[in-house]
């Protein structure tokens, strides 16, 4: 009896989404396959890695995050300069500032960091808001503009506020985040009503609203798996790349912050910390996931040589 | 599994004789079928029918066993290849390598023993140590099997491709069941013969797919666990995809679980590779590092991705007592979602709180979750004050809610007549808000 290589006769594929203009624009999706299956499809676009800058200086990170960007924190171009230095393929602005609870920062004092961001950095952006509905459609109305055809991909569209920022990637030549809580059916919904208005389907991302390792990582990985093989199947309307929010939860749990001191049983914080951002991000990969939203450089180092590697051809 | 009725019917004396405790074999024929009876109800099945309907009822992939007693690990007996379509039951065994050239090899598996995590009230481990003949000498290795046996009680995983080796490292430790690691296209016979000998599971390697399929066949024996050769992460999770593919089509050469080995020689990466074996596939994956920074992530990730997707890990909706709190102490409110509770309670421990906390019936879900879906309500909350019997232990009316609600303050407090403390987003905030909120 010999071995017959068991392929899966896939009749679609995931869209390809172009981000930035000039040599360090970057493309991702575009696969035939489930993710790193070389033997069965194409994967023509490595996953991309962001590094976060924040519009103003995030006082709550703790020290480990906080040191690799040691007196650039409060200088948004100063961090992107870092991060690109640190090997990020986008820099992802969070206007954090635009928080009412923060600075309440105007949606043109967001437009005008972004220009600056935009004008120091030749890396394609990803912008996101403070995460507030409202608040985030106005500030993309404006940042949108600002940087008018520098193909950023802007966020985050929930189907509360999708309208005006959908209109704003439209008009300016940018691709949306489409946000909706862990819910496969949501996420078809939402894409539905964005491309009702004309947005074509290759300038979504599908943000499943990701929970990190130990914190319900496993229900976005079961919608990631859900999704891709929906979009190798022929749904269209869950063919678009996947952009997962690791860094903001992996920075949250325990794993990642409670000291030597406190819980000794777990090893030394320092290699914790960022195997618990790794893993995440390494499993989400291997759900689906393409566009990685992170906090720590040596993240992006780590996540890189495993690219990398399964990147390789594994075909029989 | 699998078989119809009818097909089961074909094969029994249909006598009728009653003897199973069915009034017809039709009938127990169409128990068998739906899994509510047992094929040795019935005393009269010939051998040959015995045989057919075993090896066409057996799972698509054999259940195999290590150790004995407490710490016996089974694997295998997995029926889909994504864990949104069912469960994946048995978790992958975690196997810690210890070569018989390191030093005190004693105080490593003490270490190892000691790789024990406690993760939403649930005590999780490592679950096998192997030992690795890594000197080439067969006494060596027989030595250094013996000191893991006698300091540990995980099962053990011999790993020597050297059949005389094997023969000696047996014979110091091989009344336990061990894993023999194994065989591969020169050494087969002789592994073969080990194993049956001792009755214990054995590796099977190939050098790719195909020469591990002909390998499984000449070896004619049943308890197996598979190894493709490859050791790169990229052609291993190709490998452990074809494995488990083909598997589940009933190509019966493959129809074993698999073992795999994270030997990056990058720390980092190495963890990251155990983590891909985890998520796809691996009956076993073997790591260097006893670690346990390396660990946490690689037990936290079995957990998760053998969850049961359709069924939240939940706690039991009651008044749970931390420390020794008496009248003064605080209430916190939270959901009965595992992962939520333990957060709390281990928030409230760590903060050395004596409290109370009242984890609201959510069916499971987070806090977050359970408000959206309408299950974590004032009204819910107001009950559990009034019927979990908090109210007769503390003297203050004073409960705290957790952040991401505060929403339901107003509510609650008119309902329940409680005053409403709305405590921090994260429970990790909760001993500095207690220090700064709580002056009963
Ligand atoms: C996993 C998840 C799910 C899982 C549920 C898993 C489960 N067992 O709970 C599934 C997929 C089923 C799910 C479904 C839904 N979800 Co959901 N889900 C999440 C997710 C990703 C993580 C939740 C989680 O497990 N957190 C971890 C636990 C430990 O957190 P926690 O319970 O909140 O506890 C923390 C704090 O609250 C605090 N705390 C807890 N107790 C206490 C007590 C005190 C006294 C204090 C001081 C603090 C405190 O400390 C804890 C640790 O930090 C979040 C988004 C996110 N990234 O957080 C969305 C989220 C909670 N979901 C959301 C929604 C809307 C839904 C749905 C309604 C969507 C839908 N329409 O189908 C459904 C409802 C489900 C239903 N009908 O039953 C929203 C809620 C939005 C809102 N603000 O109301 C969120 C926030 C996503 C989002 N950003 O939109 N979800
Ligand atoms: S015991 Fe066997 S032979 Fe007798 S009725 Fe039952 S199935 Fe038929």
């Amino acid at each position: 009896m010999a071995v017959t290589i068991a392929k899966e006769k896939w009749t679609s594929k995931v869209g390809e989404m172009e981000l930035g203009t000039g040599a360090k624009a970057i493309k991702v999706g575009g696969e035939t396959s489930l993710p790193f299956l070389h033997f069965e499809g194409e994967i023509p676009n490595r996953p991309v890695l962001a590094l976060e800058v924040w519009d103003m200086e995030p006082t709550e990170w703790p020290d480990i995050l906080k040191k690799p960007f040691d007196g650039v924190l409060a200088d948004p171009v100063a961090w992107a300069k870092k991060n690109v230095e640190y090997g990020a393929d986008l820099i992802a602005i969070r206007f954090m500032s635009a928080h009412p609870d923060f600075k309440d920062a105007s949606p043109e004092e967001c437009a005008a960091t972004a220009k600056a961001v935009a004008d120091a950095v030749d890396v394609p952006l990803v912008l996101i808001g403070c995460g507030i509905d409202e608040k985030d459609a106005a500030v993309m109305e404006k940042v949108g503009e600002a940087l008018n055809g520098k193909q950023c991909l802007i966020g985050c569209a929930t189907e509360k506020n999708y309208k005006t920022i959908t209109a704003a990637a439209m008009v300016n030549g940018h691709s949306v985040i489409a946000s909706s809580p862990l819910d496969i059916n949501l996420a078809k919904q939402l894409n539905i009503l964005m491309t009702e208005m004309n947005l074509p389907t290759n300038r979504i991302a599908i943000d499943p609203l990701v929970g990190a390792l130990g914190y319900g990582i496993e229900y976005a990985y079961s919608i990631m798996e859900r999704a891709r093989m929906g979009a190798l199947m022929g749904d269209k309307m869950l063919a678009m790349p996947v952009i997962c929010f690791v860094g903001q939860e992996a920075w949250k749990a325990k794993e990642a912050k409670s000291p030597d001191e406190e819980t000794p049983e777990w090893g030394a914080l320092d290699k914790r910390a960022i195997l618990w951002e790794v893993v995440t991000t390494t499993s989400f990969a291997l759900a689906g996931g393409s566009i990685f939203i992170l906090r720590h450089p040596e993240t992006i180092k780590h996540v890189n040589t495993h690219f990398a590697k399964v990147m390789e051809s594994n075909a029989y | 599994m699998g078989l119809t009725g009818l097909a089961i019917f074909k094969q029994l004396p249909k006598t009728n004789c009653k003897d199973c405790g069915q009034p017809t074999c039709l009938a127990f024929a169409m128990q068998l079928a739906s899994g509510k009876a047992a094929l040795d109800q019935c005393p009269h099945v010939s051998d040959a029918a015995k045989e057919a309907l075993d090896s066409a009822s057996a799972p698509p992939i054999a259940l195999v066993k290590i150790g004995k007693g407490e710490k016996e690990v089974a694997l295998g007996n997995e029926t889909v290849l994504f864990r949104h379509e069912k469960r994946f039951e048995y978790p992958t065994g975690i196997a810690i390598a210890v070569k018989d050239t390191d030093g005190d090899i004693a105080s490593k598996v003490a270490g190892i023993n000691k790789l024990v995590f406690d993760r939403v009230g649930q005590i999780h481990s490592v679950n096998l140590v192997a030992v690795v003949n890594a000197s080439g000498d067969g006494a060596k290795f027989a030595e250094a099997a013996k000191t893991v046996q006698a300091n540990t009680e995980f099962p053990l995983v011999l790993v020597s491709e050297d059949p005389a080796a094997m023969g000696s490292a047996l014979e110091a430790a091989g009344a336990n069941n061990p894993l023999i690691c194994g065989a591969n296209a020169a050494n087969l016979e002789a592994m073969v013969e080990l194993a049956k000998k001792y009755d214990a599971p054995l590796v099977v390697k190939g050098n790719g797919l195909e020469e591990l399929e002909s390998l499984v066949e000449k070896a004619g024996y049943k308890k197996l666990f598979l190894d493709s050769g490859a050791r790169e992460v990229n052609k291993v999770l190709a490998d452990q995809t074809q494995i488990r593919r083909q598997a589940l089509k009933k190509f019966r050469p493959f129809g074993y679980p698999t073992i795999t080995f994270a030997d990056n020689t990058d720390p980092i990466q190495a963890v990251v590779d155990a983590s891909v074996y985890i998520a796809k596939y691996a009956g076993i994956v073997v790591v260097d590092s006893a670690d346990p920074a390396d660990l946490l992530p690689l037990i936290t990730l079995r957990l998760n991705i053998y969850t049961d997707p359709q069924k939240p890990i939940a706690v039991e909706s009651k008044l749970y007592e931390i420390g020794t709190p008496g009248p003064d102490s605080p209430v916190f409110v939270t959901t009965n979602f595992s992962l939520t509770y333990f957060n709390v309670q281990g928030d409230v421990e760590s903060g050395r709180i004596n409290g109370y906390i009242l984890p609201v019936d959510t069916d499971g879900i987070s806090v977050m979750t359970g408000w959206a879906a309408g299950k974590f309500t004032p009204e819910k909350i107001t009950e559990m004050l009034n019927t979990s019997g908090v109210a007769d232990k503390v003297s203050h009316r004073k409960v705290v809610i957790p952040g991401g609600v505060a929403v339901l303050s107003g509510k609650l407090h008119e309902l329940s007549g409680w005053e409403v403390l709305v405590g921090p987003r994260e429970s990790g905030g909760i001993p500095s808000f207690i220090k700064q909120r709580w002056g009963a």
